[in-house]
């Protein structure tokens, strides 16, 4: 008997990739995901240089170009900054730090907006009502500036940066969880448990949750890119992380100035490294869409 | 014979709720209050320890809100329901919900009222071990039991819903109901959406379920060969009020209310001679601006100026037979 229900769960979830496969463009999206997680995870290993340890580094090497060698003897195959920093391993480690702010501040609004939402819906009434204005009011502010503010006011650290976050996306989960749950609401399996009188928490989580999961991974994938973004855009304002352990944005930022006089690799590389990541992330969220959301077309 | 329940001029009222804007608006005089619909209009019903009562009628009529008021899935707007003679309201918290545990519902679509998120085991198991009914080393064996009784292969409960056919469906919802040890089953159109031939095995599990565990059933359904079929007592609803009520015999033999005589009437038969059909005139009026007086006088043949004016009142015409009509008088 268990091998029979493992064997249908484990068909649908082949069917599940062969539907997902049968977009080359998503697939694509996938592999490049990988990569880049395995990079950012194993950057000690593949990066040649420690760039937030700076006894390794020369202000000699200072401003290299792509391709010349440094001092302690391996090439600078993506420059080095104005520090004498390899850029290589400045996009290794600030992909980690990207990656981190990314996932944790998604994951964590994805928790507290959709705990939110669900009970928002499951309570009704007045309460749900008052809780949704709250999401109205979050979701009515500029996400830059409330973001600023934040930073402004608690100060630099990836800390920080992952709650300013987390403060200006849970609302768009609590607004979709409400939705999804409000249709599942609806439905009978939800009267049969509440004449089962099942406590609130079954209810909660063990019937409305799961059936409410679809909408919410779609948009936790989409809101991981927004929240790299987010954090880019925060550091590339100095709000951000702390200049010791840079990001992409940070990087990005700091080649700014010195785009002008010809130095354009210390911005140019850590821009296509954040786009590149930002752009696998929604190719394997838009098919993610095509297939969980029933409102959109099938294949 | 003890009575199993008891609902007393229960009413059930349905508005959207007015925001703070409207609100204002509705005490400037500048927009109208919400319509009210009345789904139950002073509805009073008494079911004995082991009948079974069918509820028939249109779509529209109230019948299954009178089933959710009665499982407690919805609050009464008045009146109250008793169990064994017990208020409910006036019960503490905890007895409350254990006298509402014994009545459990059947529900109509068999795809909607499963969890599809859920293994069988645990659809069934749920609720009966959350009460204490099982313990987690034993529910294994207490759920094979439920999904035998109801006719179910217990080795198909690590399996999920959508993997069984729409008969077999409508068992674990049965199996559902039937693990936390009730004593008194709602049906709202319970077989409606099976086919003819699992209708006929659905229905005399029921009666089989009902020898053995003393169930009393509430079956509400538009379909009156299947509550010919089951019931003890039959009651007719037309737009929230009851219009007839009367044993199955007498009521299938002797229809006394217009309505009820249209509806038997409309009935598909497979009697040559009686080949003409006709329909009731007109549409069911909506519930948001019923009809005065008699709620079904626009449609009756024999209204006169009385039914215009005068609400019906459900009085007794026979020995157990009650009807809503001015021509009785």
């Amino acid at each position: 008997m268990q091998t029979v229900m493992n064997s249908t769960k484990f068909r649908a979830g082949l069917q599940f990739i062969r539907q997902f496969s049968r977009s080359p463009l998503a697939v694509l999206g996938l592999v490049l995901i990988t990569l880049i997680v395995l990079m950012a995870v194993f950057a000690p290993y593949l990066s040649p240089q420690n760039p937030y340890d700076l006894m390794q580094l020369d202000i000699m090497d200072g401003r290299m170009a792509p391709g010349t060698g440094s001092s302690a003897g391996f090439t600078f195959l993506f420059g080095s900054d104005d520090q004498g920093r390899d850029m290589l391993s400045a996009i290794l480690y600030g992909l980690r730090i990207s990656l981190i702010v990314g996932l944790g501040s998604a994951a964590l609004a994805f928790i507290i907006g959709t705990a939110f939402g669900l009970t928002a819906a499951y309570v009704g009434g007045r309460v749900e009502n008052a809780m949704m204005r709250l999401v109205d009011l979050q979701l009515s502010f500029p996400t830059i500036l409330a973001a600023l503010l934040i930073l402004a006011l608690l100060g630099k650290s990836i800390g920080n940066v992952v709650f300013a976050i987390v403060l200006v996306e849970w609302a768009t989960y609590a607004r979709t969880a409400r939705g999804a749950a409000l249709t599942e609401l609806r439905r009978e399996y939800v009267e049969a448990a509440r004449s089962l009188r099942l406590p609130h928490r079954n209810i909660l989580f063990r019937q409305l949750l799961p059936n409410c999961l679809s909408p919410l991974v779609v948009l936790l994938t989409m809101q991981v890119a927004r929240a790299i973004t987010l954090e880019a855009t925060l550091s590339f304002l100095g709000l951000g992380v702390p200049v010791t352990e840079p990001s992409l944005g940070l990087l990005i930022s700091s080649g700014y100035e010195f785009m002008l006089s010809g130095t354009y690799w210390i911005a140019l590389f850590p821009g296509i490294a954040l786009l590149v990541t930002i752009f696998a992330i929604n190719l394997v969220g838009d098919r993610l869409r095509q297939l969980l959301d029933p409102k959109a077309a099938r294949r | 014979m003890s009575n199993r329940l008891e609902v007393r001029n229960v009413s059930k009222r349905f508005s959207r709720m007015s925001g703070v804007v409207e609100r204002g608006a509705e005490l400037m005089g500048l927009k109208a209050p919400n319509p009210v619909v009345r789904a139950l209009d002073d509805v009073s019903l008494t079911v004995a320890e082991g009948e079974v009562v069918g509820i028939v009628g249109e779509s529209g009529c109230g019948k299954s809100t009178l089933g959710r008021v009665v499982a407690g899935l919805l609050q009464a707007s008045e009146g109250s329901v008793l169990f064994r003679g017990k208020q409910l309201d006036e019960m503490p918290g905890k007895s409350a919900d254990e006298a509402r545990l014994k009545v459990q519902m059947i529900f109509q679509d068999p795809s909607s009222s499963l969890n599809p998120r859920q293994r069988v085991r645990e659809i069934i198991g749920a609720a009966p071990l959350h009460h204490g009914m099982t313990t987690a080393r034993e529910l294994d064996d207490y759920v094979s039991q439920q999904m035998q009784r109801s006719g179910l292969d217990p080795s198909m409960a690590g399996r999920f819903p959508h993997q069984f056919s729409g008969g077999q469906r409508q068992r674990i919802g049965i199996a559902r109901a039937l693990a936390v040890q009730p004593d008194m089953l709602i049906c709202d159109e319970s077989v409606a959406a099976l086919d003819v031939s699992i209708q006929a095995q659905i229905l005399n599990l029921f009666l089989d379920l009902r020898e053995q565990l003393d169930l009393t059933y509430l079956f509400i359904s538009h379909d009156l060969s299947v509550v010919e079929h089951i019931s003890d007592r039959v009651m007719v609803m037309y737009l929230g009020r009851v219009v007839e009520e009367a044993a199955v015999g007498e009521l299938f033999s002797h229809p006394n209310h217009p309505y009820t005589r249209a509806l038997l009437q409309e009935r598909p038969s497979l009697d040559p001679v009686q080949r003409r059909f006709s329909a009731i005139e007109g549409e069911i009026a909506s519930p948001l601006s019923p009809p005065s007086g008699c709620h079904f006088h626009p449609r009756c043949p024999m209204a006169m100026e009385r039914c215009r004016v005068e609400r019906s009142e459900l009085r007794l015409i026979g020995p157990g037979h009650k009807s809503a009509c001015h021509l009785n008088d």
